[in-house]
């Protein structure tokens, strides 16, 4: 075992990966729990699919890939604000049309790029994306876009807090809903896109989701939520990558797809806590997550 | 247009149409815009698993539909619906991304689920969607009354008697069904822009449920159609043009909803 982890520890691409994953799990898990409690995890996981409209778009232009998935973000964030309404059910089907609309426009992108020669490899690796085929040229830009992800949450805490809690309240209290939602879901964008480039659009989900759902199991302090949840999710990212590179030497030289790891280690993460709630006689039974 | 290998395409994409018209309608009634994407698209995990073992990709699209619907309402009796939706997906998605890596052939049968190849259904198909599209059709019609009342108020109906849960699992398969009807021709994709877009659109300009299911049975007919026809002749992709006019028949349902709202308003003023 120690011969498994010292190798694991010494290879340059875990290394890698282990340093994005880390940085896009703090990011995805703090953001994740307003997702949560703010019900936005259908927009959370569309925006994370909707990368891909920019990626292949912005080949058809001959632009830089990277920008096309953060602009297509940010404009279907918006877009999604623009024709949300306050019932949940509503909210449903407005993410629906702009994700279904994105999804088109990603399948004639797609095909116009082939016409044009050669294919947009982003908009196909987002789906399946790998923490462990990353391009280390990617590292600086994904490590910056999560402080400025993480610089924009800790600027709108206290307004994202109160209007998630109360949207009247924080009306009263000067909070600018609408200003409010729109740069949550700013920054929500910023931090799917960032994740979905680096490891693909099901892990994107995934750290959103489950950690923070995990967390909100046994807290419902949105601050302790979140830090909870950051280590939750860093642990899971750690023991999917260990369990994805030992795995080559139990099947003969063909290893686990580290998305499938640690997929399978936030997924059981969550079913065993939510058994481990289910079991405590009192506690947080109807807790948020 | 309508050369003869173009008519298995007319007659799936009508069958298709009709399915997506009547089951969007409850789609959206009940705000499951989330759980009818991640069925679809979950389920192209179980096509690839069923070619990793050397099954039909038919029966694995079904089981993983049937099994992962049925999961999410389960799991979601005690949590936010929403949070297991994703959950399971990323779950089944991980799973397919795990069959895709074992089985080493090239997964172009498998990517054609996500984007369908409307002009790949054999006349044999033809019918196996037929039966299907028959018997969901058929669960719906069962259900129908407990299943209006259970999605506009669950408490209403349960204090009716109605077992909410019962009636959510039905419903469960009855997406589950429609998904493999639809995926292998349409593709996951498309599936999911015909239950939401004309579904929505029909709901925002009708007042009673059998107008708008007749209706949203029109719209989702009329999308379709006009789709064949138009990615027929320009050969671009048939996804693109659904989804396209879905928006757009949704955005011009929301305006009229409101200048009718608008002139009504001022009618009833003195």
């Amino acid at each position: 075992m120690s011969a498994v982890l010292s190798a694991f520890f010494a290879s340059p691409t875990v290394q890698t990966a282990l340093a994005v994953g880390t940085v896009v799990a703090v990011v995805s898990s703090v953001v994740g729990v307003f997702t949560i409690t703010r019900g936005q995890s259908f927009a959370g996981h569309a925006l994370a699919d909707l990368g891909a409209v920019g990626g292949s778009g912005a080949f058809l232009l001959g632009v830089s890939q990277l920008w096309g998935f953060v602009l297509a973000g940010v404009i279907s964030a918006v877009a999604m604000e623009a024709i949300g309404t306050r019932r949940l059910e509503g909210r449903d089907v407005a993410t629906g049309i702009v994700f279904g609309a994105g999804m088109g426009l990603t399948a004639l992108f797609l095909t116009l790029d082939t016409l044009i020669g050669g294919s947009s490899n982003a908009a196909i690796s987002v789906l399946f994306g790998s923490l462990f085929s990353l391009d280390s040229a990617l590292v600086p830009v994904i490590v910056a876009l999560g402080v400025v992800t993480l610089a924009i949450m800790t600027a709108i805490w206290r307004w994202v807090a109160l209007e998630t809690l109360d949207r009247d309240l924080a009306a009263a209290r000067g909070v600018p809903p609408r200003t409010a939602s729109t740069l949550f879901l700013v920054a929500l964008a910023l931090a799917v896109q960032l994740s979905s480039l680096s490891i693909g659009a099901i892990l994107s989900t995934a750290l959103l989701i489950g950690p923070a759902a995990t967390a909100l199991l046994f807290t419902r302090r949105l601050s302790t939520a979140a830090a909870l949840a950051a280590v939750i999710a860093v642990v899971e990212v750690w023991l999917g990558c260990l369990v994805a590179f030992a795995s080559f030497d139990w099947f003969g030289g063909s290893s686990w797809p580290v998305s499938f790891t640690i997929v399978a280690a936030v997924f059981l993460g969550y079913v065993g806590a939510r058994t481990v709630t289910a079991l405590r006689p009192f506690g947080h039974r109807m807790a948020v997550g | 247009m309508f050369a003869p290998y173009l008519m298995t395409a007319w007659a799936g994409g009508t069958i298709v149409a009709v399915v997506a018209g009547i089951v969007g309608f409850f789609v959206v009634l009940r705000g499951n815009a989330f759980f009818a994407h991640a069925v679809p698209h979950g389920a192209f995990a179980g096509a690839a698993g069923a070619v990793l073992v050397g099954v039909n990709p038919l029966v694995g699209l079904g089981v993983f539909a049937a099994g992962g619907a049925v999961g999410i309402v389960l799991l979601g009796r005690r949590a936010r619906h929403d949070v297991v939706t994703a959950l399971t997906l990323v779950t089944m998605l991980a799973l397919g991304a795990l069959f895709l890596s074992r089985s080493r052939e090239y997964s172009a049968q498998v990517f054609a689920l996500l984007f369908g190849q409307i002009l790949g259904v054999s006349p044999d198909q033809l019918a196996t969607m037929g039966l299907l599209g028959v018997c969901c059709l058929a669960l719906v019609a069962l259900i129908a009354r407990p299943l209006l009342l259970a999605s506009v108020s669950p408490a209403l109906a349960a204090a009716r008697g109605i077992r909410v849960t019962g009636v959510d699992l039905v419903f469960a398969l009855v997406i589950a069904a429609a998904t493999t009807v639809s995926v292998p021709m349409v593709g996951a994709l498309l599936m999911f822009a015909l239950l939401v877009g004309p579904p929505a659109a029909a709901q925002a300009l009708t007042r009673t449920p059998g107008q708008g299911m007749a209706l949203s049975v029109a719209l989702t007919l009329g999308t379709v159609w006009t789709s064949i026809a138009l990615s027929v002749g320009t050969d671009l992709p048939i996804g693109f043009f659904a989804t396209a006019i879905g928006a757009l028949l949704y955005a011009g349902a929301r305006l009229a909803a409101r200048r009718r709202r608008r002139r009504e308003g001022r009618s009833r003023m003195p």
